[in-house]
C-alpha cells in the first residue's frame, strides 16, 4: 500500500453521470492544498480511472485513490460511502473534504457517524492552526463569520460549491492507488432511473458560477424575462431569479437564488428588477461585487450594491449590452 | 405504519436573525421563533398518507429547549397523534453529531417504519441529519425528494440533484427528506387546536434516552471564533439620465468583470 503524507487531506470528488469530475473538484482540491497534501478519491467504472486520475492531477492532486464500484449507478450513496470509509482507513488524513452537494452531504453525514468523526458543513474555506484543520463558515446569509474546529480527531468538512477561489498547482503524474472496498451490509436505496439534467444552453450552471445575472418581479412577464438571459449571455453569466419571479412563473425553481433556493457567491452578481428581500439577500450577499438596477430608488437591494442604477431595466440593460458588445468588438 | 416526522423551531427569516458574539449560539430573544416551514411540509406528507390509510400513527419529534413546546404543539393541532420533545440543558449548543445521536436514540425508543424530515432547515441549513440518522438507525436514506409515494413496505420518489432527476426507492424502514417542491402544509383548524390539548406529549431528557453526549465520548465541532460582518456598505448609486448603461459597462470593464 502506498504511504501517504503526514499532512494528507482526503478529498472525495463527485463524478457526474457523464463520467467527468464535477465542477466542485477544482475548489475542493484548491482548499485541500491550502492546508495539506491532497489525496483525491474517485469512484467510477474502471475504464474511466486513468482519465479521471489525470484530471484530478491537473487540478492539483499529487495522490489519487481510485475505486471501481460496479453497482455505483444502482445504489444510492452506499458505494461512494464505502469507498470513502476505506479511503479514510488507508490514508488516516488530517481532514476529509467533501462537496456540499446533495450527494456529498449524504456521504459526509453517514461517514461522520460510521467513523465517529466531527462534522462541519457548508464551509466557505479551510485553515490550519497548530491543532489541525479548521472550517470557516459564513452564517445567516453572510451576516456572521464563524470558525469551527473538532474537539479531537480529523474533521469532515463539506465545502460550499463555488466558495473557494484558491486553485492548486497542477501535478503532471499523480500517484494512483487502487483501493479495495468491502461492500457494506447496511441496506441502501435503489436508483431506478436517472434523467440527466437538461442543459438548455451553453450558459454556466447557477451554482458555482463566477457571474450571475438575476431577474425579479420587476421584469414583468415570462417573455420579458428574456432580457435577463440576454445580459447573462453578454457577460457569460448564469441566470438566477428571485422567489417572486419564480412564483410568478417567469423561470423554473432551479434558478431561484436565496434562502429557499440556491446560495451563490460569485465574483459578480447583477440584480435586475429585484427589490432585495432579506430572503433573497441571504443567498447572494457574499458575492464579491453586486450591481443592481431597479426603478425604485428605495429598494433594499441598493443598500448592499457596489454599483446601483435607479432606472428602467428595459432601457438601461439594452444600452449596457450594446456598450459591452462594442467594447468587445 | 408508524411515521416519525422531525420538526424544528427556527428563528423567523422574516426578521433579523442574530448570533450571540459571546457564546456563538443563536440569540433566541432576538427573533420570533416559528415552526420551520419545511418541517411542516414533511408533516403534511405524513398526514396525507395517514388520511388515506387508517392505522397510520404519526409522531412529531423535536430536539429543542423547553419553551419550544408551543411550537411542537402546532404539529399536534395539524393532526399528528403524538409529540415527543427532547429537552436537556446539556444539549445547548449541540453540534450535528450530538443532535443526530440524540434524535436517533429518541426515534429508536419511539419505534418507526418511516422517518420524514425536511431537506434543509432554514437556520442551520446543514442538510446532513437525515443521512446521519439513517446511519445510526442502520437503515437506508432517500434524501431531497420532490415527490413521494409511500406504500406499506416501501417508499419511492423523485430526487433532483445537480446532475439530474432520479427515481429512487427503498424498502422500509427508511429515513427520507423532502424538499419545498412538496405541497404547503394544512392549517390547524379550531377543532385540531382543541384536540391537540388532549394528545400525548412526551418530554425526554438525555437520562431517559441513556445517551452520553460528553465531549470525551466522540469528537464534536466547536466554534473557535465568531465575528459579525460589518453590514455591507452601499457603493455608488446613480440615477439613469440616459447613459447609465454605458456607465455601468465602464464600471464592469474597469473592474475586469465584463
Amino acid at each position: 500500500m502506498t504511504d501517504f503524507a503526514a499532512d494528507s487531506v482526503l478529498v472525495v470528488l463527485d463524478v457526474t453521470p457523464a463520467g467527468e469530475l464535477a465542477k466542485s473538484s477544482a475548489g475542493l482540491l484548491g482548499a485541500a492544498r491550502q492546508v495539506g497534501t491532497p489525496v483525491a478519491l474517485i469512484v467510477a467504472p474502471q475504464e474511466r480511472h486513468d482519465a479521471l486520475a489525470a484530471a484530478a492531477g491537473e487540478l492539483g492532486a499529487p495522490s489519487v485513490l481510485v475505486a471501481d464500484v460496479t453497482d455505483a449507478e444502482m445504489s444510492l450513496t452506499s458505494p461512494l460511502l464505502a469507498a470513502a470509509a476505506a479511503a479514510y482507513d488507508a490514508v488516516r488524513p488530517d481532514a476529509v473534504l467533501i462537496s456540499n452537494s446533495i450527494e456529498g452531504r449524504d456521504v459526509a453525514g453517514r461517514l461522520a457517524v460510521r467513523r465517529s468523526l466531527a462534522l462541519a458543513v457548508d464551509a466557505v474555506g479551510v485553515q490550519r492552526d497548530d491543532e489541525g484543520v479548521l472550517a470557516l463558515h459564513s452564517v445567516y446569509g453572510g451576516a456572521y463569520n464563524v470558525t469551527a474546529a473538532p474537539t479531537f480527531g480529523a474533521p469532515i468538512i463539506t465545502v460550499r460549491q463555488g466558495a473557494v477561489d484558491a486553485r492548486a498547482e497542477a501535478v503532471a503524474t499523480p500517484t494512483v492507488t487502487v483501493l479495495d472496498v468491502a461492500s457494506s451490509d447496511l441496506p441502501a436505496a435503489v436508483v431506478e432511473s436517472v434523467e440527466p439534467a437538461v442543459v438548455s444552453s451553453s450558459r454556466p450552471e447557477l451554482r458555482g458560477a463566477a457571474k450571475v445575472v438575476a431577474g425579479g418581479r420587476g421584469l414583468g412577464s415570462k417573455d420579458k424575462f428574456a432580457l435577463v438571459e440576454q445580459l447573462a449571455d453578454a457577460l457569460g453569466a448564469a441566470v438566477g431569479a428571485s422567489r417572486a419571479a419564480v412564483d410568478a412563473g417567469y423561470v423554473p425553481y432551479a434558478h431561484q437564488v436565496g434562502q429557499t433556493g440556491v446560495s451563490v457567491s460569485p465574483q459578480l452578481y447583477v440584480a435586475l428588477g429585484i427589490s432585495g428581500a432579506i430572503q433573497h439577500k441571504a443567498g447572494m450577499q457574499t458575492a464579491k461585487t453586486i450591481v443592481a438596477i431597479n426603478k425604485d430608488g428605495d429598494a433594499p437591494i441598493f443598500e448592499i450594491a457596489d454599483f446601483g442604477v435607479v432606472g428602467d431595466v428595459f432601457t438601461v440593460v439594452p444600452q449596457l449590452i450594446a456598450a459591452l458588445e462594442s467594447k468587445k468588438a | 405504519m408508524k411515521i416519525v416526522v422531525l420538526v424544528k423551531e427556527v428563528p423567523d427569516t422574516y426578521g433579523d436573525r442574530k448570533l450571540s458574539l459571546e457564546t456563538g449560539l443563536a440569540d433566541r430573544a432576538a427573533s420570533e421563533r416559528v415552526l420551520d416551514e419545511i418541517g411542516e411540509r414533511a408533516l403534511e406528507v405524513a398526514l396525507s398518507y395517514a388520511d388515506a390509510n387508517a392505522g397510520t400513527d404519526v409522531t412529531v419529534m423535536s430536539m429543542a429547549s423547553g419553551d419550544a413546546a408551543a411550537t411542537l404543539r402546532k404539529g399536534l393541532a395539524m393532526g399528528a397523534a403524538t409529540a415527543v420533545q427532547i429537552s436537556d440543558d446539556a444539549l445547548a449548543g449541540a453540534d450535528l453529531g450530538v443532535t443526530a445521536k440524540v434524535l436517533a436514540a429518541a426515534v429508536k425508543r419511539e419505534g418507526f417504519d418511516l422517518v420524514i424530515t425536511g431537506n434543509l432547515s432554514t437556520d442551520g441549513m446543514a442538510g446532513v441529519l437525515p443521512a446521519m440518522l439513517a446511519e445510526h438507525l442502520r437503515v437506508s436514506h432517500v434524501t431531497s425528494l420532490s415527490a413521494v409515494e409511500i406504500s406499506e413496505t416501501s417508499v419511492r420518489g423523485t430526487r433532483a440533484t445537480d446532475d439530474g432527476t432520479a427515481t429512487v426507492s427503498a424498502a422500509l424502514p427508511a429515513v427520507i427528506s423532502i424538499t419545498e417542491a412538496l405541497p404547503d402544509a394544512r392549517f390547524p383548524n379550531f377543532k385540531g387546536i382543541m384536540a391537540a390539548k388532549k394528545k400525548p406529549f412526551t418530554t425526554l431528557s438525555l437520562a431517559d434516552l441513556e445517551v452520553d453526549v460528553d465531549v470525551t465520548a466522540a469528537p464534536q465541532i466547536i466554534m473557535t471564533a465568531i465575528t459579525e460582518k460589518p453590514p455591507r456598505g452601499a457603493g455608488v448609486k446613480i440615477v439613469d439620465e440616459g447613459d447609465a448603461g454605458e456607465k455601468l459597462a465602464a464600471f464592469l470593464i474597469e473592474n475586469r468583470l465584463a
